[in-house]
């Protein structure tokens, strides 16, 4: 089965993306398929390549890039909430004159187009709220 | 066929659900047939005579009033939730549709995915 | 039939009042994140056949292991990941 997931809360400011790697590990470890992890809102968070977590708690970044890696998992932020959120690939860093990008390369910018197909697509959409 | 259900359920201005919920109901219609319904405080967002010029953050109850150009051509609302709160379809900048408990229970099941904000 | 989700204390946030309100018989809630803090009592109201869940992980991390009521059922994972294979639309209550 194909699970769309979509994340609304930041890493660390809310539990929703512990939630949502321990279901993405879930799905992968009982032989499902995620079609795309799509993050939103505050989610876009995730998608910071600057996080520097003490060594003692989950490296989420890290853990995000690891699915993308070793299982190819698409990991897209909405370009819109991106953008407010200061979550720039090096593309919009030019585009909006901004001194850096902030974006992990392991995550692409889309729009909510994509949010949209992984509704219609995906066989279930499960939403790991703020 | 993909039919989507968005429930808002934030207020408006103190977080940005409403207003970027607002955004994928849109982008939804262009490939799907799409139902809103507002609970809790997501009623809020299109009560009537928002000023939002002195804070500064966007007053989007008008683009409720477009959702029928994009094909939305009823806004559910939870009418516990309306009453709840004081308020009557008069006090709304678009038309809504009121529902009873057992009535939301079935459009939320007459739907393939629910997006929620 | 719906899984629904509740990731918020019941003392602090109406996501599961809520979702209650939306429940049907034979639907499924899952409490997770804080929304644990709900398991430690059975849930009044519930429709027929509707089973409450609560991830195991979230239950541990905040000392509930002892307290879960007995009509809850503690799931990992890999059975969230099943109840959603179950039931055919998803909705979280945050």
């Amino acid at each position: 089965m194909k699970f769309g997931i979509v994340v609304h809360g930041a890493p660390y400011s809310s539990e929703s993306s512990h939630s949502a790697l321990h279901f993405a590990q879930a799905v992968i470890d009982t032989g499902h398929e995620i079609h795309r992890v799509f993050f939103y809102h505050d989610g876009v968070y995730n998608g910071s390549g600057l996080m520097a977590p003490p060594q003692d708690e989950w490296d989420l970044g890290a853990r995000w890039a690891t699915l993308a890696r070793e299982h190819g998992t698409d990991l897209v932020v909405c370009v819109a909430s991106s953008l407010r959120r200061g979550m720039l690939d090096s593309t919009e860093a030019d585009r909006y004159e901004k001194p850096a990008a902030s974006l992990a390369p392991d995550f692409t910018v889309s729009g909510l187009g994509q949010l949209i197909d992984t509704a219609i697509n995906a066989d279930r959409l499960v939403t790991f709220g703020a | 066929m993909a039919k989507l259900l968005f429930i808002q359920s934030k207020a408006p201005h103190g977080s940005l659900f409403g207003q970027e919920g607002l955004d994928a109901i849109l982008m939804g219609t262009a490939f799907a047939e799409c139902n809103v319904l507002l609970v809790e405080d997501g009623i809020y967002q299109v009560l009537k005579a928002q000023d939002t010029r002195e804070l500064g953050t966007k007053d989007y109850s008008v683009t409720y009033k477009a959702l029928p150009d994009y094909g939305v051509s009823t806004i559910y609302c939870s009418e516990r939730h309306l009453l709840a709160r004081g308020l009557t379809p008069d006090d709304l900048v678009v038309p809504v549709e009121p529902l009873g408990n057992d009535a939301i229970k079935q459009l939320m099941a007459d739907h393939t995915a629910i997006l929620g904000f | 039939m719906i899984l629904h989700t509740v990731n918020k204390s019941p003392t602090q946030h109406r996501g599961l009042a809520t979702c209650l309100e939306f429940v049907s018989p034979g639907d499924a809630i899952v409490l997770l994140e804080d929304g644990v803090y709900a398991a430690v009592t059975a849930i009044e109201g519930l429709p027929a056949g509707t089973q409450v869940y609560a991830v195991r992980a979230d239950i541990d991390a905040r000392g509930l292991a002892d307290r879960v009521a007995k009509s809850v059922l503690v799931i990992d994972y890999a059975g969230f990941v099943a109840l959603c294979i179950r039931f055919s639309l998803f909705r979280n209550w945050s």
